[in-house]
């Protein structure tokens, strides 16, 4: 889901950035002219997220427009490419599948139009304005959430005796639960995580991580398990570090766990408490021409009512992001198990859960990411 | 001929002078072949001059202030900031016109990102502000002080207007300062906190490793390069194919299976233990680490070690050894005096293409490098698609590509770069 | 087949094979001796297994099968290095990354020879071959002919007993050559070495050579100083391989074992006299061969009752120092006669027919 999980190109030198550059400013009217056919290209993760957006929007929306829809896997470096793309003036994308964090970003730097959700999005079926039915997830003006999703733990349940955890804190507990665990290789989430488990209170957690006091305090509790930890990048690390019995548990997203769980059989279980929700949805990229955006605006449009949202939870253990969607919410598309236990949103799982502070981070990213890294490089 | 060397100049048969009319000669054939060639060039110097030249530009460039808060730059010009007070109305009223337009522009955003680079925090101050700012009057509203400050307390931290005032110039050494573990702050350049510094360190660690990931790559090749250059044909083809078997598979693939082979669950380790060499809790740490690293891209880079070294030990005939042996060499004395020292430019290539390949890895050294195998590439590419510090990125690739270059340097002194043979 | 085993022999081969793969035998049952301070001369056509013996000598290849000795010990299981022979070979192998100097030096070093000695020798070596200023030079500034006296004084400067040369002068142009040949055969001569030689080169084999192994198919077909060889050749193989050569073909008429002649009657008819050389029998098919020097067609100088043959004038040539003319005899449109450009002799002229003989002696009766 985030940044890291296409490794082989998420990371792009500069120069590949700057030739992809001179080289679109060179096929800038090839491109031009490809997109006057009926066409538009969508860009999210791949895999089995993209196949569930897949048969969710784009297989009905093609069927009803007519629309061709090409895809293109490139969301772990959208801000990056949507950056070059503007600078050379060329942008190929139509629809992007970000995070929230990063649609905050995109939204900073101009690179995403403002969507109105009263205005170019579905009301409810009982017609509850756009805006009441994401209610809060709507955190940035440039983006539509589709999902909720979260990052949690998954642990083996041969590896923890007869005390599975239940406590995020088991994480830092060694003596409890030895064995190795892998964790993100980056600061959010971690650090928090560590605060809690130092005795932060949970209102109090970003307050404590804004001094530098604080981030030494989460970089000490951290320590304790420096030692113990694998660090991973891929959103599919995890889940495989967890079969090959690796390590004991490691943090993903539950999407990654579910298929762990429920699809591969591994003995696996998942571990509900303060989970960090976040968020992912579309941006409508700045920079398109008038039909190539009143097509955007109309794909987002559908794919983000009431019954599309609810119909992707087929297919992924992810939250829908309307309320509205909730209670539509029925069973697997393959395995035929209900999905509304395995959903992040079940009131059954969101018992301890942890708001993820997106303006916080968009503060504070840089700065402690670099302590975080100087500390890991110890 | 002697006649008319004589007479003065030679002439052509045309009556021209001789040399004229062969640099005529000459232009029209330098011309005829510069335009046959002009599509590639053009090629080249679009697709890779411009783009390093844009890299060098960007890792200085720093329009972005004075281009955004232009009247807020100039009335700061006469603010003295060691004085210990705020700026004066004229400059929040400056910096208030300025916000308005580029609020409108959606530019002060990408402002508050720029500038929360040099300090944590602004990057919201900017966000929250404009929403408000956006709305209001440069005349109507007037005077701005106390309302910008009751907007975000920020903006009476005389710091805030210290990093604007430092970073107004079009032209900055900031990045670069960065990128050796520095930073510019109002008070001149100095170093970073120590629990901030890491670049310096990465850069050692990246120049270390490489050199160690080279070295293994002639311990490994040479034998192999060797084998390839004499064995009958036949067996030399299906080596060469092993040898080029990796580039066949992706990179994630390789690398991937060098986590499975190396994991502490893993292939080695589960036969080490069967075979009792090791306990089960003594199992060999060998991934998530530099050792992992050193092996995996010693792996992948291993056939552009082999290939140069393969060439040129192709072009060795047999005869020099055996001359050398007939000469009274022992085995060791015709290898070590005639063989090796033939082979020694395809040694140097494979070491420039490896050691330049390795220093700007980062995939490889990011799967299995754990927290110490980690290399400066991995920053940039960090800086390029997540911090969005494009700046940084530039200036840590202008030094990384500033170092290649000096290294390259340094071995044309020591073996000569005429010595290198690419194939 | 030829061996003149001698016991002072100083390399000897002694029923020696080799085959490279198992199924062909490359040497077969070679048997060679070489004296101290001769000079042989392996000629042959390609792929003969000349450079298979040099190489089996020099200890490259192992002998299939017998013995080789160099100075009554045998070598087979003495590794290259220690068999201190010297070798040239035909592209001269200079080492390119070494100076002249330093690839002279070369075989002095790895036998640790002090300094000061070793720069003597090597200018002594560089002298020999009058190369005494090009120390500083690397091979690949050297012309070839250059090189290869390099490669001469290389193989010398240790004071091999033993010089091996495989074709050595191969790469050169025809007037460098054979101003080599004179002297790689003058500073042979005057060290006193052993050389054996590989050439494909009959002139350079006769010019040179004490001896001359002529090989063929892993065989000596013949070993015998140059003179003999080319005036006696003991089978129709090397009486075309070594200079030019007239063939006729016929049958033994009859044998005359004590005066050692025979005379052959050719398929056109006419009778001719010769010496048998390996036919014994009469009615035997045979080849046989005249040097077109030999040939003689003025009368006054034939013998009174020798045969002569009708020949027709097909063509002349003038080559300066000869005269060469085709003629047709006995059904054979290439019969060449050479005769010298002397103010007596006469130009014969195309159409021209005219008798032509022999001295018994200079025709041979060969093989078929
Ligand atoms: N290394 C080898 N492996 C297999 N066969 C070989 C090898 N070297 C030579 N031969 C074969 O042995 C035979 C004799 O080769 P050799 O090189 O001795 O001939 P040569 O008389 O030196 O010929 P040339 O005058 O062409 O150099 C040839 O048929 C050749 O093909
Ligand atoms: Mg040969």
């Amino acid at each position: 889901m985030r940044v890291n999980e296409n490794m082989e190109s998420t990371n792009m030198k500069m120069k590949t950035i700057l030739l992809t550059t001179a080289a679109a400013m060179i096929a800038a009217p090839a491109f031009a002219a490809s997109h006057m056919a009926n066409e538009m290209t969508i860009v999210s993760w791949g895999g089995a997220y993209s196949k569930s957006q897949l048969l969710a929007y784009d297989e009905p929306y093609s069927e009803m427009t007519g629309t061709t829809i090409i895809h293109d896997d490139s969301s772990a470096e959208a801000v990056a490419k949507l950056r070059a793309m503007n600078e050379a003036g060329n942008v190929t994308w139509d629809v992007v599948d970000v995070v929230a964090a990063d649609a905050i970003r995109l939204c900073d730097e101009g690179l995403a139009l403002v969507i109105d959700p009263d205005k170019d999005l579905a009301p409810a079926p009982d017609g509850t304005p756009a805006s009441e039915d994401f209610g809060d997830l709507l955190v940035s003006e440039c983006y539509i959430p589709q999902i909720v999703y979260s990052t949690t733990f998954g642990y083996r349940t041969d590896m923890v005796g007869d005390t599975p955890p239940t406590d995020i804190c088991a994480v830092f507990d060694l003596e409890a639960y030895p064995g190795k665990r892998s964790l993100e290789k980056r600061p959010i989430n971690n650090m928090e995580w560590a605060l809690l488990c130092d005795g932060v209170a949970k209102g109090d957690v970003y307050d404590v991580l804004a001094t530098p006091e604080g981030q030494d305090k989460a970089l000490a509790k951290l320590d304790t398990i420096k030692d113990q930890v694998i660090w991973w990048n891929a959103g599919a690390d995890t889940p495989q570090l967890l079969a090959d019995g690796e390590v004991v548990m490691g943090s993903t997203y539950n999407g990654r766990l579910f298929s762990v769980i429920e699809e591969q059989d591994q003995p696996v279980a998942m571990l509900w408490d303060a989970q960090v929700f976040d968020l992912d949805g579309w941006i409508i990229p700045a920079g398109l021409s008038p039909e190539r955006e009143a097509r955007a605006r109309d794909y987002v449009r559908f794919a983000t009512d009431t019954q599309r949202l609810a119909d992707q939870a087929k297919y992924i253990s992810y939250g829908p992001a309307r309320m509205s969607s909730a209670p539509l919410v029925g069973k697997h598309a393959e395995l035929g198990i209900d999905m509304a236990p395995h959903m992040p949103t079940d009131p059954n799982n969101a018992k301890n859960t942890f708001l993820y502070n997106y303006e916080f981070w968009a503060d504070y990213r840089d700065d402690i990411d670099a302590k975080f890294q100087a500390w890991l490089a110890q | 001929m002697s006649d008319t060397a004589q007479s003065g100049p030679v002439l052509a048969a045309d009556g021209t002078p001789l040399k004229k009319s062969l640099a005529r000669a000459l232009r029209l054939q330098k011309t005829r072949a510069l335009l046959l060639i002009a599509p590639l060039l053009l090629f080249v110097l679009v697709s890779f001059i411009v783009p390093i030249g844009q890299m060098l530009w960007r890792s200085v460039e720093n329009d972005i202030v004075s281009d955004t808060l232009p009247l807020t730059v100039q009335a700061l010009k006469t603010w003295d900031a060691s004085a210990g007070e705020l700026p004066d109305e004229a400059v929040y009223a400056a910096f208030a016109r300025d916000m308005i337009v580029a609020v409108k522009a959606k530019e002060h955003t990408k402002l508050g990102t720029r500038l929360n680079y040099e300090q944590t925090g602004i990057s919201s101050m900017f966000r929250q502000s404009g929403r408000k700012v956006g709305k209001w009057d440069p005349v109507a509203d007037a005077p701005f002080k106390q309302k910008l400050i009751d907007v975000h307390d920020g903006w009476g931290d005389i710091n805030t207007w210290r990093v604007i005032q430092t970073h107004a110039r079009k032209v900055t050494p900031g990045y670069f300062l960065n990128a050796i573990d520095m930073r510019l702050t109002p008070d001149g350049a100095t170093t970073q906190p120590e629990d901030k510094r890491i670049l310096i360190k990465l850069f050692g660690r990246t120049l270390f490793m490489s050199l160690i990931i080279m070295g293994s790559c002639i311990l490994l090749g040479y034998p192999i390069a060797w084998l390839l250059a004499n064995l009958p044909m036949r067996q030399a083809n299906i080596l060469l194919i092993l040898v080029l078997l990796p580039f066949w598979t992706s990179l994630l693939v390789r690398t991937s299976a060098w986590k499975v082979l190396l994991q502490s669950q893993g292939v080695i380790n589960e036969i080490l233990v069967w075979l009792g060499l090791i306990t089960d809790e003594g199992r060999l740490v060998m991934i998530n680490n530099q050792f992992g690293t050193i092996v995996a891209m010693t792996h992948i880079l291993l056939p552009f070690m082999i290939l140069p070294m393969y060439s040129v030990m192709q072009t060795i005939p047999q005869t020099y050894l055996r001359a050398a042996k007939s000469l009274g060499a022992t085995n060791w004395t015709a290898f070590w005096r005639v063989y090796f020292p033939q082979t020694v430019p395809g040694i140097g290539a494979g070491s420039i293409l490896v050691f330049i390949l390795s220093i700007g890895y980062y995939i490889t050294p990011e799967i299995v490098g754990g927290t110490k195998g980690v290399f400066i590439s991995n920053r940039i590419a960090y800086h390029i698609s997540s911090s969005l510090n494009w700046g940084l990125a530039a200036a840590l690739g202008t030094i990384l590509l500033a170092v290649v270059l000096l290294l390259y340097w340094c071995y044309d002194k020591i073996v000569g770069i005429d010595n290198v043979k690419l194939g | 087949m030829a061996s003149t085993k001698t016991d002072d022999a100083f390399v000897e081969f002694d029923r020696v094979q080799k085959s490279y793969d198992g199924e062909t035998l490359v040497v077969k049952d070679l048997n060679l001796s070489i004296g101290r301070g001769e000079f042989l001369t392996m000629l042959g056509p390609s792929g003969s297994g000349k450079t298979t013996c040099l190489m089996m000598l020099a200890g490259f290849e192992t002998a299939t099968h017998g013995d080789i000795r160099l100075g009554g010990t045998e070598i087979n299981n003495i590794p290259p290095h220690k068999r201190g022979i010297g070798m040239v070979f035909q592209n001269y192998a200079l080492f390119p990354h070494m100076t002249v100097a330093e690839n002279l030096s070369f075989p002095l070093e790895v036998r640790k020879m002090g300094k000061s000695e070793r720069e003597a020798k090597v200018q002594r070596a560089l002298d020999m071959v009058q190369m005494g200023d090009f120390g500083g030079r690397r091979p690949a500034q050297l012309s070839g002919g250059q090189q290869q006296r390099i490669a001469l004084a290389r193989a010398l400067v240790f004071e091999a007993e033993l010089v091996l040369m495989d074709e050595p002068l191969g790469a050169l142009d025809k007037q460098l050559r054979e101003h080599m040949q004179f002297e790689i055969k003058h500073i042979a001569d005057n060290l006193g070495i052993t050389v054996v030689y590989v050439t494909h080169d009959q002139t350079e084999a006769l010019t040179m050579s004490d001896r001359v192994a002529v090989f063929e198919d892993g065989r000596i077909q013949q070993l015998d100083p140059p003179d003999t060889l080319y005036e006696q050749p003991k089978n129709s193989f090397v009486a075309q391989f070594i200079g030019e050569n007239n063939t006729l073909m016929g049958k033994v008429e009859k044998i005359d074992n004590a005066a050692n002649t025979a005379e052959v009657r050719l398929d056109d008819g006419s009778l001719i006299d010769t010496i048998p050389v390996n036919v014994s029998e009469v009615g035997e098919r045979t080849l046989v061969s005249i040097r077109p020097e030999r040939v003689e067609f003025n009368k006054d100088r034939l013998h009174a009752d020798a045969h002569t043959l009708k020949a027709e004038v097909l063509e002349f040539i003038y080559m300066g120092d000869i005269y060469r003319t085709r003629l047709r005899v006995a059904g054979n449109e290439n019969f060449i006669v050479k005769t010298r450009n002397a103010p007596d002799q006469r130009r014969l002229k195309a159409g021209e027919i005219l008798d032509i003989g022999w001295r018994p002696q200079d025709c041979r009766a060969l093989d078929a």
